[in-house]
């Protein structure tokens, strides 16, 4: 049996799990979101407001705020596909300020002195809900969607031009990530007992990235693979504690430098969806 | 009272305006954006206040900090940008998003997460003008901001490099044909934009007399702001964007209260890349391979 | 099968595309020549729905096609080539017939894989371009010829009536523009119609019912390939620029 410290690392890795993957899926269709934390607050809080003030059942009130926070996804998915590369990146990142100075002023939530209340996140709920994830990434990844997600990362015309939808894929694919997104806030305002706006901020945003990036982005299990060492590694080593920004800061920095994963051909941001096999006959 | 705001705006928005034109002036030559000229300013102001504090005049105490300030991005660039020419530009920006973070934590450890202040010695003397209070350290950023925006339009327009700068903005393969030497215009482009940045910050830490390590994220996305209003990679359009933010921020505060400060801000910049992505003045063109 | 009426494109000052009437009759094939620059892939734009024209109408199976957006104009059966490969870099070969068909797939477990006819669809059409046994390889490892293949097979895959061309022998050697007309002759056949836009002579001398002559945006010629060949103001066009 695990001890309490460890079975917290756990639970807290299986959070950052989800949240990687909420990066994930708007980089697999060639968006690059630094706003997801908005999406994170959004469902942390409406979980939160259910089960502190309406007494709601912990698994509906993660349903309903991870839903609210997809909704929300999509609706500024819809505009987002204006934009590209940077100026998308950007615009994700002025939402994001934009949700917490939201929540920073929102009185029904505590403004700046935050909830309190939430409990009830157990080991066993996280890995529930990254399973399930990680079943329908598997399946994803095996399928026909999977394909058209690759398309519409590699060629948007191209893709558009062989029949592919590519206005719903995108916002699906950003509308999705910020359901896992919200997920992973309401998992996290019911483990942590307490959150405030201030938790919810750009750094979040690009530590979700950073999950991606560590586990080497071309497929959605090195996201499980880079949570895992963000969360374990400063724990591994002491002296870490407080440069831990500089440190992960330094470490995208050499990443990208080295690309361990491999040279991303130019124009692309490879994030594979799993190899199809052809038969053999 | 409104014209009190509408000068607090514009003091405000000279800020902004000097990192707007630090984006501006990378991202319209060589496509990239660098996010950690936010964290240059911020050392910026760090900078300035340590060598304050050690008794430096305020002459030259700015100049130092600058010159550090600009090295600090040289060094940004030797590992953020330059192994990573090519790359479709989200990737440097990645990277210079790492650095953002090195340099903040950094900044941390060396200063303390506390909120420091400018030493008295240079205190703020205010004055009226007719109906308006103004100080002088406000008239001070005024005046370098724009000493320091026009030096940069002499640079760019008369000068060999300033030239270089524009043919590489132009046409990159036509101005190495023509023996532009990249190297030294990219070197000299992050040195003046690093420069602009720890200016902006010291004397911004100057007028609100209060800095942190913290400060570098807010002025960093008020500084894209700046330079996306005014058209990305168009240095006036840079200069008329940031007072225009800055009025608008100090008007909300005034007239919509407090919780509105940066919302307004950040919504005018997503409204542009929405509705006018090629800001007030019109964005660079250009052609993508 | 695919009628253009009074087709114009203005982009700023310049006028891309003038007035242009053209038809690509069902299971023929149409070339469109002119010099470079003449607005010959603007028309192949408009018509996928890549660009709104400033003026016309074109029609396909008695649908109008202006205001559909590209993949709506896929779904009704037209697909295309580019001037330039537009691949999939990090897909194989097979992987690009089978994503081209996912449009006919249908929702929900369309989208998973379905095994049976439409997978044996996407092994017909790399085979009719010979490209079955590379199935397994990089897109972006492939040499130009066979990349250009590939898209003519991930065009076919999409389930086509009608397949826009655009300079698919460009880049080729004599004896790839002849397995080329090899490839295009069985398209043929299988009852597809073909628009083309070709620089290469002899690819539009041998495989073209009709060919159409473009300069400047406006049609200057339009009939059988030998007439059209001998016609002085076709000569006129191609000998006063560059071709």
């Amino acid at each position: 049996m695990l001890s309490d410290y460890h079975q917290t690392l756990l639970l807290l890795t299986g959070i950052h799990v989800l949240l990687g993957w909420s990066a994930y899926l708007p980089l697999a269709t060639g968006q690059l979101s630094l706003g997801n934390a908005g999406f994170m607050a959004v469902g942390a809080y409406t979980a939160s407001l259910l089960t502190v003030q309406q007494k709601w059942p912990l698994l509906p009130a993660l349903v309903a705020g991870a839903l609210l926070a997809g909704l929300l996804g999509l609706l500024v998915g819809l505009p987002a596909l204006r934009l590209r590369g940077i100026y998308l990146a950007i615009a994700t990142l002025g939402f994001g300020e934009i949700v917490r100075t939201f929540f920073l002023n929102f009185e029904l939530t505590g403004g700046p002195m935050g909830m309190r209340g939430m409990s009830g996140t157990t080991l066993g709920l996280v890995w529930g809900w990254v399973l399930l994830a990680g079943v329908t990434f598997f399946a994803l990844t095996h399928s026909r969607l999977g394909l058209s997600l690759d398309a519409v990362h590699d060629d948007e015309l191209a893709a558009e031009l062989i029949g592919l939808d590519v206005t719903a894929l995108k916002v699906g694919a950003f509308g999705a990530g910020a359901t896992l997104a919200g997920l992973g806030g309401g998992l996290y305002a019911h483990y942590i007992l307490f959150i405030e706006p201030g938790a919810f901020n750009f750094l979040e945003s690009i530590t979700m990235v950073l999950f991606v990036l560590l586990g080497g982005m071309r497929t959605f299990w090195g996201t499980v693979i880079g949570a895992t060492v963000f969360t374990l590694l400063p724990d591994l080593l002491r002296v870490l504690q407080d440069w831990r920004g500089a440190f992960f800061g330094a470490l995208l920095v050499v990443l990208l430098i080295l690309r361990p994963w491999g040279l991303l051909p130019r124009g692309t941001l490879r994030l594979g969806l799993g190899r199809l096999a052809a038969p053999s006959g | 009272m409104l014209i009190q705001q509408l000068i607090n705006g514009l003091m405000l928005g000279s800020s902004y305006a000097l990192i707007g034109v630090a984006f501006t002036l990378v991202l319209g030559i060589f496509d990239m954006l660098n996010i950690a000229i936010g964290e240059v300013f911020m050392l910026g102001a760090f900078f300035g206040l340590t060598l304050v504090s050690r008794g430096v005049p305020f002459v030259p105490s700015l100049l130092i900090a600058m010159v550090l300030s600009g090295l600090v991005n040289l060094v940004v660039e030797r590992f953020a940008f330059r192994p990573l020419r090519g790359a479709p530009p989200v990737i440097p920006l990645l990277s210079s998003i790492g650095f953002s973070m090195l340099l903040q934590d950094a900044a941390v450890n060396v200063w303390g997460p506390e909120r420091t202040q400018f030493p008295p010695s240079i205190r703020v003397v205010s004055f009226e003008v007719g109906p308006v209070l103004v100080s002088t350290v406000q008239i001070a950023i005024l005046l370098t901001a724009v000493v320091l925006m026009a030096t940069l339009h002499l640079i760019v327009r008369r000068t060999k490099i300033g030239r270089g700068m524009r043919a590489v903005a132009e046409n990159p393969e036509a101005a190495s044909i023509l023996g532009v030497d990249a190297r030294r215009v990219i070197v000299t482009t992050f040195f003046v934009s690093g420069a602009l940045a720890g200016a902006a910050g010291m004397l911004v830490g100057l007028t609100f007399s209060v800095i942190s390590p913290f400060i570098g994220i807010e002025i960093g996305l008020k500084g894209v702001a700046a330079m996306v209003v005014g058209g990305a990679g168009n240095i006036p359009g840079a200069m008329l964007a940031g007072p225009i933010l800055g009025i608008a921020e100090v008007l909300s505060v005034a007239y919509l209260g407090a919780a509105v400060r940066d919302v307004v801000v950040y919504g005018l910049l997503i409204l542009t890349l929405v509705v006018r992505p090629q800001g007030l003045l019109g964005a660079v063109e250009r052609p993508r391979v | 099968m695919l009628e253009i009426r009074a087709l114009s494109k203005r982009f700023g000052g310049l006028q891309a595309v003038s007035d242009l009437t053209l038809d690509a009759p069902a299971g023929r094939i149409t070339g469109i020549i002119g010099p470079n620059g003449a607005g010959k892939t603007t028309v192949f734009n408009l018509v996928t729905g890549v660009l709104p024209p400033s003026a016309g109408s074109i029609r396909f199976g008695g649908r109008e096609l202006v205001g559909r957006r590209p993949h709506e104009i896929v779904r009704l059966g037209i697909a295309r080539t580019f001037q330039t490969p537009r691949l999939f870099r990090a897909m194989t070969v097979w992987e690009h017939v089978v994503v081209a068909q996912n449009h006919r797939a249908g929702r929900g477990p369309g989208l998973l894989y379905r095994g049976g006819t439409l997978l044996r669809e996407a092994q017909a059409a790399l085979e009719l371009v010979g490209l079955w046994e590379a199935r397994e390889r990089g897109a972006a490892s492939l040499p130009y010829a066979d990349q250009r293949r590939l898209e003519i097979a991930r065009a076919l895959a999409a389930g086509p009536r009608l397949v826009l061309l655009d300079e698919p022998a460009a880049g080729m050697n004599p004896a790839e523009s002849a397995a080329l007309l090899g490839v295009l002759a069985k398209v043929r056949s299988a009852g597809i119609t073909l628009l083309l836009i070709e620089h290469d002579m002899s690819v539009v001398m041998n495989l073209c019912d009709r060919v159409a002559v473009l300069n400047f945006g406006q049609m200057i010629a339009e009939g059988a390939p030998e007439d059209v060949q001998a016609d002085p103001v076709v000569l006129e066009a191609y000998l006063g620029r560059d071709s």
